[in-house]
């Protein structure tokens, strides 16, 4: 499942919902992102999707995910639109039969929606507002899969 | 009419979202010399590294025909979760 969302999403019920109904399924991995405050410097992020092509980019690299580490499912759930401190912005959940592969995957998919998904993040706090890009660890971080 | 969408800091550039070029650009080309020529800022900001185009919502390098219905996306630098 893929679905990108305005509203608040609760990680815990996300989690127990995926891992339902599984018999044959070894290894759940999870992973919540959670916007930080920044000491004060984030009052919201602003999130920004192309409707129809972010879906689909994400899609695409889920499938490869999917054949490259055997899953058996994943789940992405992403905001779009105004979040602040503390609320989660990620939830990535991936199955499989056994743990590494579980971890990679996660691992993986999370690399990806860092720095090359298609999301435009907008930090808004006391000093005005400023667009967030790739930091240079998180392009390294993407490319460590390239291979 | 060709619909063109700029994302991320490409709109504060622009200072809008979305905009409606006709008579359309036959090309990809054509429609950024006439971003350059109307607004060079943004013309500018469109070559900067790391943006990207996309036309009916596929990534594109290099020019391309445009059709006459076309969508051309201008992505800044993408950054999620």
């Amino acid at each position: 499942m893929i679905r990108l969302q305005t509203e608040p999403f609760e990680p815990g019920a996300l989690l127990t919902q995926f891992c339902a109904g599984r018999s044959e399924t070894g290894a759940v991995v999870s992973f919540t992102g959670l916007t930080r405050g920044g000491d004060g410097q984030t009052a919201r992020l602003e999130l920004e999707a192309y409707p129809g092509f972010t879906e689909a980019e994400i899609g695409r690299i889920a499938d490869a995910a999917h054949a490259r580490f055997s899953l058996h499912d994943l789940t992405i759930v992403h905001r779009i639109g105004d979040i602040g401190p503390g609320e989660a912005i990620v939830f990535v959940a991936t199955a499989a039969a056994h743990r590494r592969e579980a971890f990679e995957a996660a691992d993986h998919l999370m690399d990806y929606l860092k720095s090359r998904a298609p999301f435009w993040k907008k930090e808004h706090g006391p000093d005005g507002a400023r667009w967030i890009e790739p930091t240079e660890r998180d392009r390294t971080d993407a490319a460590r899969w390239d291979r | 009419m060709t619909r063109v969408l700029l994302f991320g800091r490409l709109s504060d550039v622009a200072g809008w979202r979305e905009r409606a070029f006709d008579p359309p650009p036959a090309t990809l080309s054509a429609l950024r010399a006439l971003i350059m020529r109307d607004n060079p800022a943004l013309g500018e900001a469109l070559l900067a590294k790391g943006v990207q185009a996309a036309v009916d919502k596929i990534i594109v390098r290099g020019d391309l025909a445009l059709s006459a219905g076309a969508e051309v996306a201008f992505l800044a630098p993408m950054s999620g979760g």
